[in-house]
């Protein structure tokens, strides 16, 4: 008599105990002449199987038994692909790494069609690769082409993309309100549907085989011979070099092994990585008082209408007011361009973009901001025109209302000076372009509340920002990191190091923008303005490049990206990106001799990154910085540090304090104060013992 | 953390449970379903209210309804509008000038005739000087003419007033391409022969790809028939508790057409045709027939199949409303009271055929009864899942409390006093003539019953619904 199983898994990560007893359950499924087919499926809505726990492999102490993890979980997937029994996997939520894993192990998959559904491998990501037969399982089934994209990438799919790859066989649509909660019956009509399908399964009435189209048939003919195989993986390889110009060890390793991997210092910085986004991602000042319901953004510029879009695009009303009509136009016009490009990307619907333009209120006056909960002006860099709007503002809002200032270098302290309610004022930088940039800088003074930063926090959250609390300071702590870096950059260009061999060196070294073309991407004049203030604020420290080679620039135009010309010349419409010829005489101009002995192509990278994290580890004695895991996420996620070397702190672990230091004081002893080391990084490197993470 | 993974076994043999639910179905619900009508009295003798103008419906006729492409598919929809008004003067005889005012319902609008009140009043001989306006919303289009013209009795504005709707879905209009029309009209504009020619050399083959009408809500982008099977899914109505409520329709309605009951129904002589009397899409069939089916919008496991949804209909139909003393003084003896109505809306994606559960409650207390005095429930049948899942969603707790803000449920409808007469899954569903064709079969029995009062109520796209109260008038 026939018999179905239930399982559910109740946590959703795959561990060891896990494991076993899914082992011990399966044997069960097929030892009992009673069960003819089984559903696997999580009780937990909104995940499915996230993937193999992360700390089960950082728990690892050898590749060897990092390998065994593996090779445990591909023992476990091959019987089960080989099961006779058909096993339907019922996906709701996430199913991810070990989960897909898993899932395209069974004999017939089944997925809710929601966003939250996503499959995918994101191995990758964390310098490791699907452990547990994916590698093999995946090219079967999508296509050579979209398995190793899916690999490499590390990219989530949606379950209708997926259903269209062949990824996943059946979609269920989720369901409304009905006799309990919606997820609750979506989860149970999901269950539901896939016994239907395992009983037809059985009974041989439905086939798992799908039918392949013509494409599909041919590729993967074609990959059976060796001589195609190989110029494919070929092909693959010269791909990925290129995209991580080898620094990345797993992508290549997908073709090789898993154990070695799992050991490697980029893996361990990127689960590092892993696990500080997921403190980012939590108010640890608590709940508000107040929820933020009504928001209002002063200054429709490039970052006002950013905020703007990342916020009304979670449901939160917001006020948009800028100084002119043709200013607010503009960026109502990026709002809904932005909204607009996820319709023809098919993440929105041109329903849901209208209804989400409609939580947007243009205006030129202060109408309604007595119900304003939070007002984050974004006007010009000005200390004068903020104190301005300052004093505008207080005089319209509520008393509950925190003012929130979007500045990169202005001091709060100093845009507070004016405030009748210090303790509601706060900063909140944030990073262009924001609805790409990920991270929310959020700015406390001594007088800022607690409730106030709470506040903040939720709000950024709600927009999807990973945040990093720091204190107040001159540039806080992203652009304080930066600003020395900037300096390093022009005397290095000042050295007669030309634009394009910067930004190739920077990019090899894991920088995902060059360092030439980031101070374009900035702006020449932000970046002029923030090494003025700085340079005033931290002196000799700072200094190094002429600030002159950027007050040139300014007058000449060359603001960057937004005038067309900076290091570059910008073409709309054309990728391509040209030297501007006219830098070559204000570069002569301002010539430096190099210094020979440290000019290696090696020490013009080092020079860079020594300077960027001496400068993270002075924020972290100074206190601006609360623990090392927020500078992390923040020099990686809003300044593009090479996300493989983990940010400023994991660096100095891996690396070596004691190598740092080194560094630093061979290139103290060519150029002076500008390299000597901060303090907690000598007391790091005089015990060796010590580490930012334990 | 000591055990991650729980396992139960649900061990019942798949055979017996699936017997369980077909043996335990016809015991729980068929019997209720074939059940004779009850009369009972009432505690309140009528919803006449101080100071507010008395309406009535003195009578009210429709042309049959038939399946789309069939008699009427040459036609164009004020035709069958005409002849729905030409069959209400036979049927009452009014005089055409006392008519104050028209208006129609209509869904798909022929662009031809878009305010086709007015064409249709002009065609079918009514004076060139009552006005006609034409009204939309969704299925619900023809309780919104009458409405209309509720309102424009009740403040004194009109006396007399037809109302009707129309749909003919044998003929929609598909349009050109945005990108065709463009050039087109740009083509009008164009005043020399090398604009003419350059605007011509940028044609595409694709402009010609034509545009169909819309069948899905524009707001969500799924058509109705996936949501009603979401829906019926919502609320666990199974396959086979559809199909034997749509049989139940097509059972009635075949009874009812047998029987002489549909006496709204008024012959139409095709042009070129024979003359058509009778609603064309009844067809008891029998549950093993229509188990047989695919299910038409959720493949492969959905419940919605065309057997247990609505079908594509062309037809119309035409009411004569009056004030009530205008009505006695022209010596009419009308049939009933138009009483309180209440339009709703809600979620357009997960509820949006649950228009009659949130109507329901609110017309009732707004005319101060209760679930136990109706006596006559017509309801519009989009989809047999829509009308179960109706039913579930007015008798649970769960679902009031939470999406209603109600403390109780709205309660059970005792299903013998519910579309005794079948519905739109059996007589057909012209979008916009489906209003009139409840409010007459409340009407007609009420009358036949000896009922009271009579509760009618609609969903329609777009996440909205209907419902009103219809008293009888006294004999």
């Amino acid at each position: 008599m026939p018999r179905f199983i239930y399982f559910s898994l109740q946590v959703n990560t795959l561990n060891k105990e896990l494991q076993s007893e899914f082992i011990e359950v399966m044997n069960e499924i097929w030892a009992s002449d009673q069960i003819r087919s089984a559903v696997l499926i999580s009780s937990k809505p909104g995940c499915f199987v996230a993937g193999a726990d992360i700390n089960m492999l950082a728990a690892c102490k050898t590749p060897q038994e990092a390998a065994q993890v593996s090779q445990e979980g591909q023992k476990m997937f091959e019987k089960l692909e080989k099961s006779t029994k058909p096993i339907v996997a019922a996906i709701s939520g996430s199913c991810l790494g070990g989960g897909l894993e898993l899932a395209i192990s069974c004999q017939y998959r089944i997925a809710i069609k929601d966003r939250k559904t996503v499959l995918g491998v994101p191995e990758v990501l964390l310098g490791i690769l699907p452990g547990a037969g994916g590698t093999q399982r995946l090219p079967k089934m999508v296509g050579v082409p979209a398995a190793f994209d899916m690999m490499l990438t590390g990219r989530s799919i949606r379950a209708d993309r997926a259903k269209k790859m062949g990824l996943v066989d059946q979609l269920v649509e989720p369901l409304g309100p009905g006799l309990k909660p919606p997820e609750e019956r979506t989860i149970e009509y999901l269950e539901e549907v896939a016994v239907s399908f395992a009983k037809g399964l059985a009974d041989k009435k439905i086939s798992s085989k799908r039918n392949k189209g013509l494409m599909e048939k041919l590729t993967s003919y074609a990959m059976t011979i060796p001589f195609v195989r190989q110029q494919i993986y070929k092909k693959v390889e010269e791909q990925v070099q290129k995209q991580t110009k080898g620094l990345y060890p797993a992508p290549l390793k997908i073709i090789d092994k898993f154990g070695e991997l799992a050991m490697t210092k980029e893996s361990k910085a990127l689960m590092g990585l892993y696990h500080g986004q997921v403190l980012c991602k939590k108010n640890k000042f608590g709940a508000p008082q107040k929820e933020v319901k009504q928001l209002a953004i002063l200054g429709a510029g490039l970052m006002g209408a950013g905020i703007a879009q990342v916020s009304v695009d979670k449901g939160l009303n917001t006020i948009l007011k800028d100084a002119t009509l043709a200013g607010l136009g503009r960026g109502q016009q990026q709002v809904f361009k932005g909204l607009n490009d996820k319709v023809k990307k098919k993440a929105l619907t041109s329903f849901e973009r209208d209804s989400i333009f409609s939580n947007l209120t243009g205006q030129l006056d202060y109408q309604n901001f007595e119900k304003a909960d939070m007002v984050i002006e974004a006007v010009f860099e000005d200390l004068s025109l903020k104190h301005k709007v300052l004093k505008e503002v207080e005089a319209v809002i509520p008393d509950h209302c925190v003012f929130a200032s979007n500045t990169s270098a202005l001091p709060i302290n100093e845009i507070a000076a004016v405030s009748k309610r210090p303790e509601k004022v706060i900063g909140m930088h944030y990073f262009s372009p924001v609805d790409k940039m990920q991270l929310l800088e959020i700015i406390t003074t001594q007088k800022t509340s607690k409730d106030t930063t709470a506040s903040a926090v939720a709000v950024g959250l709600k927009q999807g920002k990973v945040i990093v609390v720091v204190k107040d300071g001159p540039g806080f702590y992203t652009t304080r990191c930066l600003a020395p870096m900037m300096s390093e950059v022009i005397r290095i260009l000042q050295e007669g190091v030309g634009p394009k061999k910067l930004d190739s060196l920077t990019t090899s070294f894991g920088f995902p923008v060059g360092a030439a073309t980031l101070a374009d991407e900035v702006g020449v004049d932000v970046a002029k303005h923030v090494a003025e203030d700085l340079g005033k604020a931290f002196g000799e420290r700072f200094g190094g490049g002429s600030l002159e080679l950027l007050q040139q620039m300014v007058a000449k135009g060359f603001l960057g990206r937004k005038s067309g010309k900076g290091f570059y010349i910008y073409q709309e419409g054309s990728k391509d990106k040209n030297l501007n010829s006219d830098m070559d005489s204000i570069l002569a101009g301002l010539k430096l001799p190099a210094r020979p002995e440290v000019s290696s192509d090696e020490d013009i990278q080092y020079r860079l990154v020594t300077r960027f994290v001496n400068e993270a580890v002075m924020c972290l004695q100074e206190g601006i910085l609360a623990t090392p895991a927020e500078g992390d996420i923040g020099a990686v996620f809003g300044l593009g540090f090479p996300p493989c070397l983990g940010g400023p702190f994991r660096f100095v672990d891996l690396y070596g304090a004691q190598k740092v230091v080194d560094r630093l004081r061979k290139y103290e002893a060519a150029y002076g104060k500008q390299f000597t080391p901060c303090q907690l990084l000598i007391d790091h490197a005089n015990s060796p013992g010590k580490k930012f993470y334990p | 953390m000591t055990s991650i993974l729980t396992y139960t076994f649900k061990s019942l043999p798949s055979t017996s449970k699936w017997a369980l639910r077909f043996s335990l179905r016809p015991l729980s619900c068929s019997s209720q379903l074939w059940a004779a009508p009850a009369v009972q009295t009432k505690s309140k003798k009528t919803l006449a209210k101080p100071n507010i103008r008395n309406i009535v419906v003195v009578d009210g006729v429709r042309i049959p309804f038939l399946l789309s492409g069939t008699s009427y598919k040459d036609l164009m929809p004020h035709d069958l509008a005409r002849a729905a008004l030409s069959g209400l003067l036979h049927r009452t005889n009014v005089p055409k000038e006392v008519v104050d005012y028209i208006i129609f319902g209509t869904v798909v609008q022929e662009v031809k005739t878009s305010n086709v009140a007015r064409e249709a009043a002009l065609g079918a001989g009514f004076s060139d000087k009552t006005p006609a306006h034409t009204v939309t919303m969704a299925c619900i289009s023809a309780n919104q003419a009458m409405t209309t013209g509720v309102g424009l009795i009740a403040s004194g504005q009109c006396d007399v007033i037809v109302a009707g709707g129309v749909e003919l879905m044998s003929d929609v209009p598909i349009r050109h391409s945005r990108k065709m029309r463009k050039m087109m009209l740009d083509l009008n504009k164009a005043k020399t022969l090398g604009q003419r020619l350059s605007l011509i050399s940028k044609f595409r083959l694709n402009f010609l790809s034509p545009e169909l009408p819309a069948v899905a809500e524009f707001s969500t982008n799924e058509t109705m028939g996936h949501s009603a099977d979401r829906l019926a899914a919502a609320f666990a109505v199974s396959r086979l508790e559809q199909d034997e409520y749509a049989l139940r329709s097509h059972t009635l309605a075949k009874k009812a057409q047998d029987e002489g009951l549909l006496s709204d129904v008024v012959p139409f002589k095709v042009p070129g045709k024979d003359t058509v009397t009778k609603d064309s899409g009844i067809r008891p069939s029998s549950l093993e027939q229509m188990a047989k089916l695919k299910p038409a919008f959720i493949k492969p496991y959905g419940t919605v199949t065309a057997a247990n949804s609505s079908f594509l209909t062309d037809g119309a139909s035409a009411m004569l409303i009056m004030a009530e003393e205008k009505a006695l003084a022209m010596g009419y003896k009308p049939k009933a009271y138009l009483r309180d109505f209440v339009y709703v809306s809600q979620d357009p994606k997960d509820q949006l055929l649950l228009g009659p559960t949130y109507a329901t409650p609110k017309v009732l207390e707004k005319a101060g009864l209760t679930m136990n005095d109706i006596d006559v429930f017509e309801f519009h049948e989009a989809f047999s899942g829509q009308i179960l899942a109706n039913f579930k969603a007015m008798d649970s707790d769960w679902f009031t409390q939470n999406y209603m803000g109600r403390k109780t449920k709205v309660g059970s409808l005792p299903l013998e006093k519910f579309n005794n007469w079948g519905g739109s899954l059996s007589l057909g569903h012209p979008f916009g003539a489906t209003g009139c064709r409840l409010v007459m079969a409340a009407a007609n029995r009420l009358r036949k019953e000896g009922g009271q009062y009579s509760l009618v109520a609609a969903c329609a796209a777009g996440g909205q619904g209907h419902a009103m109260i219809v008293e009888a008038y006294p004999k």
